[in-house]
């Protein structure tokens, strides 16, 4: 011990205590190692996380109806719904005048087709309205009670008030309920009617679906993740071409190509007739239901499975399921009680990667899944590009995200997101 | 590998059960075609025993047994059908014939170890069998559709003449169309403008927060590692219209406040939207190289006055490079095979191959879309050969054998 | 090609563009031999007479929601866009297009009509400038329906007389109409029908007797392919798709006109373009919605122009040489029960409708 511990401190060569040095150091090393994570971090954070989040935020957003019709909104929060009675002439006044507004702004059918949603018949009954309204004066012309029921009689429906009160706030929980297949009616919450209900089971199926497709995957992917880590190097590359050429064929080509192969005068049916297997009138139906979907599915995806796990049994050496074995093991008890459990990180690895992919696939399913195989993006697409309803689009689109992320979460926690190893 | 194990004839009270066993086989579906799958099983059977027991008592003689076999298959495959099926029962013929001699000289104990049970023996062909049909079922759609991209015909549809052979039932017409029709070959352009660019961009930042990822020191890891695996999770069609609005007000910026040229604007936002669909794929790959990286090597490169850029480039980017480069190839298929977020954020001007892919799948019928990925097929081949070139390299360099 | 000359040469190309892009046009539309009929009939001699360069883009399948979100971000880089009219009442509600004035923006018919009456009812929205009535309607394979081909629409309902799969649209425009109308619905009535909840349930129950037998389509490709494979005996799609597969690739396939679904494709002019690129995109409306070419449309695809001065001017297919006047929808041979697309209904119903028919669907 020599002057370094003068103080009782340790002291670093050039005479700062070492503690305050490494930590120093310590802390140029964080620095270095975030400056170098920065760039990406912010890139996505800005192009994707950000525009997400946005995209995302519209699920609870309404302020449509209190900023197209301002005045209504104030006046209309003072009526009581349960009274049964049509709202007073102020109601009716205050809609006039933020009418001629939007009328004048052509906001008033976009309002029209947001409430549309929530109670049919309300986009006509807006778009309609509209153009009569146009001629009325908002000061003039005055009472407006009688003359707007007479211009639609939807104004005379105390149901539509209503609903105009109940999605008056800026901000909704009613695209939610939506999702769930409820609604929010006046009087609260409510189960959608029953012939509507389709959004949670679409979520069950999609859930059970890629469930079963990870399923399968693990079934086909294991066998072939074993036999490559288990030949010869130079073997077991060309078996990878074979694993990775589908993967890299383009995913519209592939999902055409199943579709060649399963319809009913498609390759498989015609081989089994033609060798006698299946009688020509009776031809199996193998596309267009959920087992189109699995097997199309099954084959995207399968490389997503395989190559996480083989190279995680590339890191078990073949010698333990020896050594388990001289020492008295069957070959069952050896695999089962040695080599698969070291194998399942891989497994782990595969599965969450094929289930977060196939939770979130839709092309797929939309061609091959006929009626029984579409799954909840499906209603996605349908409600971002046709209904352009995206405040449910969004809520579905949120409700998935939650699912993923729990799941990666899951994922992080069981096997940790390092172990993942594409190729 | 373990020596050649000694191999020996068997006795015939394997060899024509065997034989005769996998022959009930192809009776079974014979048999279940023309009425009866019992009488079709026994038949078969009886005949590939009778043929094991002629071509090894009587013939003694591979060879001509070989040219029989397929010889006479091919002769009742022509008696029942046409050209196909004379060549397929000729290779049904070939097939027996291997199988039998196969089973009596006892080849198929040459290549396993010496000491392994009759049961193990049988595990071992089963479980390849098992794989074989795998391997089937991942490559057989890939060549269905190969033939069907010379379809003479605008459908995705054997046809009867193409079935029988028929010449004119096939055409090159669709692959004309796609090395002319401007369509076609400006997509294939803009495809293979921005899935290189959009690569180079995800490798490069993704590779350099890999190696910030992998130090220890790196704080708020698991939630970083979240943010940037995060555009491989969430849903495509809800990252293409959230991006859509980013990318839209970035474009405009960059056109009326840079006055930059509004077909280059289309390509960055593109192309860009692209790199960050990438990114997760090269994290993955790159990160899962590090964890085996000994960074002693970086330290002793430090000690011997490398500065951290030469270290990087000298030491660490060697080892990491399969990692790298398998993370691009990933990166660089999502950009060229991705439809969703291009049809959104892209404009007519960076239409590109998937995308118009999908508008000819959806407006109208054509083979080209399948020779279009009959090339890609062909290419693809071509990409994985470099892989593996670069990677029996690699492994060269980091002075591993190939165990 | 050397490297200096590559780049030099797109230098020059990026010029060029930079130069050229005051007179460029941006024209979205489906793609594929529809967007090939406008650029015969409407780009190439608005660009001749014009100078104008038309850039295609094949988006129109995303349009609503590509134009929502462009106008959202304030930046719309269309300048017409090509829409069925659903769509285009979408748009307009949603204040996404341009309403246009039909008598003053667009050009009288050559013998003086106002362009207001010579389209008639088929200026179904304010934004909405129509170009071609289509039909949704039904093909059949003449092989595999025996010897009494169908004359109704009802075979599809019939599978005894025509047994074997049928394709229809995977949503429930025109699919409720056509079952009501099968199960007794006098066709006057079925909207009213179909604006209760038993009318629509009944459409569903009837829809139900054959869900076993149908394959559901959602891109128009999918019927002529499904014809083609023998997939199903008949099936519905556009007219157009069918008329192709019939003529061009001489498929046993044959229409069946009747209560086929009139409905209309056309122009809108994006909302909130520039007054100088407003101004381009009603020149080329202008141009391009007069009599004569929307005849001259009809020479690549057969669907029938939405001006009623157009139809006698329409000829001979540009290729095939032949009359296309009797494959026209609009044909009064072939126009003899149809439905229009009820435009009011649908805008208002589509979502609630939509749910339960996809709840239906997957039951």
């Amino acid at each position: 011990m020599s002057d370094s511990t003068a103080n009782g401190l340790v002291l670093a060569a050039d005479g700062t205590p070492l503690k305050r040095s490494l930590s120093r150091a310590m802390r140029r090393q964080k620095i270095r190692a975030f400056m170098l994570v920065a760039p990406l971090l912010i890139f996505v954070l800005l192009t994707f996380i950000y525009p997400i989040g946005v995209m995302l935020s519209r699920s609870v957003q309404n302020d449509i109806v209190p900023e197209t019709l301002p005045e209504t909104v104030r006046v209309l929060g003072a009526w009581d719904a349960s009274s049964g009675e049509l709202p007073d002439e102020a109601v009716y006044a205050a809609f006039t005048r933020d009418m001629s507004v939007a009328i004048e702004a052509k906001k008033h059918t976009r309002l029209g087709s947001r409430l549309n949603y929530e109670k049919t018949g309300f986009s006509s009954m807006f778009r309609q309205s509209g153009r009569k309204m146009k001629k009325l004066d908002p000061v003039a012309d005055a009472p407006f009670k009688e003359k707007l029921i007479k211009i639609h009689k939807g104004w005379g429906d105390v149901e539509t008030w209503k609903t105009l009160q109940t999605y008056s706030g800026l901000y909704t929980s009613g695209y939610f309920l939506n999702a769930v297949d409820a609604r929010m009616t006046p009087e609260g919450m409510a189960w959608q009617p029953e012939d509507k209900q389709i959004l949670l089971k679409l979520f069950g199926r999609t859930l059970v679906m890629s469930l079963i497709i990870t399923g399968s995957c693990i079934l086909l992917g294991y066998p072939i993740a074993w036999l490559l880590a288990n030949v010869s190097p130079r073997n077991a590359n060309l078996l990878l071409i074979l694993v990775l050429l589908p993967f890299w064929t383009s995913l519209l080509v592939r999902t055409s190509a199943w579709k060649v192969m399963l319809q009913q005068n498609g390759v498989i049916n015609e081989v089994l007739v033609w060798i006698g297997l299946v009688p020509d009138g009776d031809r199996l139906i193998l596309i267009n239901n959920e087992f189109g979907t699995i097997v199309a599915m099954t084959h995207i995806l399968l490389p997503f499975m395989i190559l996480p796990m083989y190279s995680v049994m590339q890191t078990i050496p073949p010698v333990y399921l020896r050594a388990a074995k001289s020492m008295g093991a069957t070959n069952w008890t050896a695999f089962w009680r040695v080599y698969f459990p070291q194998s399942i990180p891989g497994i782990g690895a595969g599965s969450i990667l094929v289930f977060i992919l196939s939770i979130g696939y839709y092309i797929t399913p939309e061609i091959v899944g006929g009626t029984k195989g579409v799954f909840i993006s499906n209603r996605i697409a349908y409600h971002i590009s046709s209904s352009l309803n995206w405040g449910l689009a969004a809520a579905l689109g949120t409700i998935l995200l939650i699912v993923v992320l729990a799941l990666y979460w899951a994922y992080d926690r069981i096997v940790g997101i390092d172990n993942v190893k594409l190729g | 590998m373990a020596a050649p194990t000694p191999i020996s004839r068997k006795p015939l009270s394997f060899v024509l059960p065997t034989a005769g066993g996998i022959g009930a086989f192809l009776g079974l579906f014979l048999g279940t075609g023309n009425g009866s799958g019992l009488i079709g099983m026994l038949l078969g059977a009886a005949v590939i025993a009778a043929m094991a027991y002629g071509f090894i008592v009587d013939l003694q003689n591979e060879k001509l047994a070989k040219w029989i076999s397929v010889i006479g298959f091919g002769i009742v495959g022509y008696m029942f059908g046409g050209i196909i099926l004379t060549i397929v029962a000729g290779l049904v013929g070939m097939f027996y014939h291997w199988l039998i001699y196969w089973l009596y000289e006892g080849r198929y104990r040459a290549k396993l170890l010496p000491y392994l049970t009759a049961g193990q023996v049988l595990w071992h062909y089963g479980f390849r069998c098992i794989a074989a049909l795998i391997f089937i079922f991942l490559i057989t759609p890939i060549l269905v559709i190969i033939p069907l991209s010379f379809n003479a015909q605008d459908f995705f549809t054997y046809t009867p003449g193409m079935l029988r052979l028929d010449p004119d039932a096939y055409s090159l017409k669709h692959y004309q169309d796609f090395f002319t029709n401007n369509e076609w070959q400006r997509s294939l352009k803009n495809s293979l403008t921005i899935a290189p660019i959009a690569t180079v961009i995800s490798v490069s930042l993704g590779t350099l927060a890999a190696v910030g990822l992998s130090q220890s020191h790196m704080p708020f890891k698991g939630t970083i590692m979240a943010i940037l695996i995060s555009p491989m999770i969430v849903p495509l069609i809800i990252s293409a219209t959230g991006m859509f609005f980013f990318y839209s007000q970035l474009g405009q910026f960059m056109e009326n406040s840079l006055g930059m040229d509004k077909n280059l604007v289309g390509y960055i936002k593109v192309i860009l939207a692209h790199a960050v669909l990438g990114i997760p794929f090269v994290i993955i790959t790159v990160t899962a190289t590090l964890v085996g990286f000994d960074q002693s090597l970086t330290r002793a490169a430090a000690n011997m006055g490398a500065n951290p850029m030469t270290t990087f480039f000298r030491i660490q980017m060697p080892l990491i490079l399969p990692g790298v480069i398998s993370g691009g190839l990933f990166a660089f298929i999502t950009s060229f095979d991705e439809v969703v977020v291009v049809l959104f954020i892209g404009s007519a001007g960076q239409k590109t191959l998937p995308w118009q892919m999908f508008t000819g799948l959806r407006e109208q019928i054509s083979p080209t879309i399948l020779a279009v990925a009959t090339i890609l097929v062909i290419v693809s081949i071509g990409l994985l050969t470099v892989v593996e070139l670069l990677r029996r390299r690699s492994e060269r360099l980091r002075g591993m054998s190939p165990a | 090609m050397t490297l200096t000359k590559l780049l030099t040469a797109t230098t020059a190309l990026t010029l060029v563009a930079g130069v050229a892009a005051a007179e460029e046009m941006t024209i979205v539309s489906w793609g594929g031999a529809y967007t090939a009929s406008q650029k015969g009939a409407y780009h190439d001699p608005y660009s001749e007479k014009t100078g104008v360069t038309i850039i295609n883009d094949d988006s129109s399948a995303e349009a609503v929601a590509k134009l929502r979100a462009m106008s959202e971000a304030g930046n719309v880089t269309w300048d017409v866009v090509d829409v069925v009219a659903a769509d285009a009442i979408r748009l307009c509600d949603e204040g996404l297009a341009l309403e246009i004035d039909a008598d003053t923006m667009l050009a009288d018919a050559p013998d003086g009509t106002k362009a207001s009456e010579d389209f008639g009812d088929l200026l179904v929205s304010d934004c909405f400038i129509p170009q071609i009535v289509y039909s949704t309607t039904f093909g059949y394979r003449t092989d595999l329906v025996g010897d009494t081909a169908p004359t109704t629409v009802c075979a599809v309902f019939d599978t005894e007389a025509y047994p074997g799969k049928r394709s229809l649209e995977k949503r429930p425009i025109n699919n409720m109409e056509w079952a009501l109308l099968c199960d007794g619905v006098a066709k006057d009535a079925v909207y009213d029908v179909l604006a209760t909840e038993e009318g629509q349930q009944q459409a569903l129950d009837k829809l139900a007797t054959i869900k076993d037998d149908v394959i559901w389509w959602s891109a128009g490709a999918d019927t002529p392919q499904l014809l083609a494979d023998g997939e199903v005996v008949m099936g519905s799609t556009y007219n157009g798709r069918l008329f192709a597969a019939i003529e061009e690739q001489k498929l046993p396939v044959a229409m069946l006109w009747d209560a086929q679904v009139f409905d209309l494709d056309g122009w809108i002019i994006p909302a909130g373009l520039s007054e100088e690129r407003q101004a381009r995109a009603l020149d080329y409306i202008m141009f391009a919605t007069d009599t004569q070419r929307l005849a001259d449309q009809a020479q690549y695809i057969s669907y029938g122009p939405a001006r009623k001065s157009s139809a006698p001017l329409v000829g001979k297919h540009k290729t095939l040489g032949i009359d296309m006047a009797p494959h026209m929808p609009t044909d009064p041979n072939n126009a003899k029960n149809t439905f229009l697309y009820n435009y009011e209904f649908w805008a208002d119903y589509r979502d609630d409708i939509d749910a339960k028919f996809q709840a239906w669907l997957a039951k």
